[in-house]
């Protein structure tokens, strides 16, 4: 009999993924529900004022923002955690143990990830043109899409950098949360940065691929444009950190759980 | 060609030598059973013919394959049914075995799948809702969903109740009589007795003794115990010691002529032999007796 081909195990790997995505509420609400919650207040507390500095009103600005947010949810920490999770269940050994090929599985996560994070944003930015008047505009589409791509790329990929090196799942959450939020503000996620914006937030921000993914998703939003709005330079940066996330986290990848000497958990239980 | 062959095979874990120096060949269609305490070494021999660990030195070939290389043609004739892994709570029985089943070229049917298992009226509930052993029986189903060759089985009915022990029983008699190979560890001895062609018992990263069930350890040549409850009033035969609630049993290696001689003294004097018992030793006290020697217990 044939072996199944690859396409259609990817697309099977790519459901299974996603629907154990849309099974987890917890998951799915913070991915989902929760920047979208974030938009609807900072507009209630902003109103309708425009951010001085960028020339654009509280919800042009936060809709892409949150966007960029949830995105990054959808890919970094949800790759991230529950790929350490499964490990932690024995689900990574088992599916070690198929015929299944390890980058097949690896694709598998990353585009179901990717159709999350795609989902997350179509809301947030049907939301932002229906509820708070911003606006769309056709010849940039191109560009944000090929923003969102590369950058739910990069975020997948750094994702399963967290898994890698991450003992446990517990690990593993405390590290998506501890470096996500603390970026995210020096992104301008939640805040816009300026050029007013402290020196050392700015060189910080500019050096995780965050930044770049906002500024140049934002830039396919911005009123008073013309062209394409493609920023070669922020796709390139994200391109880069994610192939050197992904170099990392396939080489540093561990399919057991361990405990620091590299012997696995179980070893040191019971060696039977 | 032997289903799974093994010379000389050794795995260290830093200090602690976990198999020192195993030898053993599986031949195709014959059921084998691992026997051992916690911490002998059966599981790390078993992962490493499942291409889970590597050997720190010795000859493993499984199915013609080196199993640490992990090639895709050689997982995709075995099954694996581990200890301690799990399948996600968040899928349910049918797609679980849709989507495990789905790297196989040889993927059962999941209808059929359900059906041997016992799982039919669970196959939409969530794996999250499963009882304990439910979720072991649909870990075999996996195990078995590519149509392998070859089983590994690591403790399979750990936890089962009797009924669901017995379960499980007929549906590894009835992949043996498909043909297939199967190499299970278990620490059950009526398990290893009901199911196995042949056994051996590891300890300490050693194995201790090699045979069919029946002759494990010397089991055939060894004395066979009759017992019966001390008749009051009449001497019996043999003297034999006499044990709590007054049963004599003695040893013997002519039991055939033995037994003869006492029914044949009992009816004479027209005595009932309460509680007659000829028996072997078990193999569960052979077992015993091979893994108390070697310093486990």
């Amino acid at each position: 009999m044939d072996r199944p081909s690859a396409t259609s195990l990817i697309g099977q790997q790519t459901v299974y993924q996603a629907k154990i995505f849309i099974r987890t509420p917890v998951a799915a609400f913070f991915t989902l529900v929760f920047p979208l919650m974030l938009l609807v207040l900072f507009a209630a507390i902003f109103g309708s004022e425009e951010i001085e500095e960028l020339g654009v009103t509280v919800a042009q600005y936060f809709a892409p923002a949150l966007a960029v947010f949830a995105a990054a949810n959808a890919t970094y920490s949800n790759v991230g955690v529950g790929t350490a999770y499964q490990r932690d269940e024995g689900i990574l050994k088992r599916v070690k143990g198929t015929p299944l090929p390890a980058w097949v599985f690896f694709t598998g996560k990353m585009a179901a990830s990717t159709a999350i994070a795609a989902v997350a944003t179509v809301i947030m930015m049907a939301v932002g043109v229906f509820a708070y008047g911003i606006t769309i505009y056709p010849r940039t589409l191109a560009a944000a899409t090929l923003t969102f791509l590369v950058g739910t790329a990069c975020f997948a990929a750094l994702g399963l950098l967290v898994a890698a090196v991450s003992p446990t799942g517990g690990a593993a959450t405390a590290i998506t949360n501890a470096t996500l939020l603390p970026i995210a503000f020096l992104s301008g996620l939640f805040i816009p940065t300026t050029s007013e914006s402290p020196q050392w937030i700015l060189t910080v921000g500019n050096f995780f691929p965050l930044k770049h993914f906002n500024d140049a998703f934002q830039q396919a939003f911005l009123p008073g444009t013309t062209g394409a709005q493609f920023d070669w330079g922020a796709i390139g940066y994200m391109a880069l950190w994610g192939f050197v996330a992904l170099l990392l986290g396939l080489r540093l990848f561990k399919w057991e759980t361990t405990q620091g000497t590299g012997r696995t958990k179980r070893d040191k239980v019971k060696v039977d | 060609m032997s289903a799974i062959g093994i010379q000389g095979l050794v795995k260290n874990y830093g200090d602690v030598q976990a198999v020192r120096g195993i030898d053993l060949t599986v031949e195709e269609g014959e059921v084998f059973a691992l026997l051992g305490p916690n911490g002998a070494g059966k599981t790390t021999t078993v992962e490493i013919l499942e291409g889970h660990r590597e050997a720190t030195s010795g000859e493993v070939s499984v199915l013609g394959y080196d199993p640490a290389k992990a090639e895709r043609p050689f997982k995709e004739r075995i099954g694996i049914v581990l200890q301690e892994t799990s399948v996600e709570r968040e899928l349910k029985v049918g797609e679980a075995i849709d989507i495990y089943g789905g790297s196989y070229p040889k993927q059962m049917d999941t209808a059929d799948l359900v059906e041997i298992v016992g799982l039919t009226e669970k196959i939409d509930a969530r794996i999250g809702t499963l009882s304990g052993g439910q979720k072991r029986r649909l870990e075999l189903a996996l195990g078995i969903v590519g149509d392998p060759d070859l089983i590994f089985l690591d403790e399979p009915t750990t936890g089962f109740d009797p009924s669901a022990r017995r379960d499980a029983w007929g549906v590894i008699d009835n992949l043996r009589s498909l043909g297939k190979t199967i190499l299970l560890t278990t620490h059950y001895m009526d398990e290893a007795q009901n199911l196995s062609d042949r056994v051996a018992v590891i300890a300490n990263g050693v194995i201790v003794a090699e045979g069919t069930p029946d002759t494990l350890g010397g089991r055939e040549f060894a004395a066979t115990r009759i017992s019966f409850q001390r008749p009051k009033g009449a001497v019996p035969p043999f003297a034999g010691t006499t044990a709590a609630q007054g049963v004599v049993s003695f040893e013997s290696t002519d039991p055939t002529r033995d037994v003869h001689k006492l029914t044949g003294w009992a009816i004479e004097h027209n005595i009932e032999l309460i509680g007659l018992n000829v028996a072997r030793p078990s193999l569960e006290d052979v077992y015993l007796g091979l893994t108390e020697d070697n310093g486990n217990g």
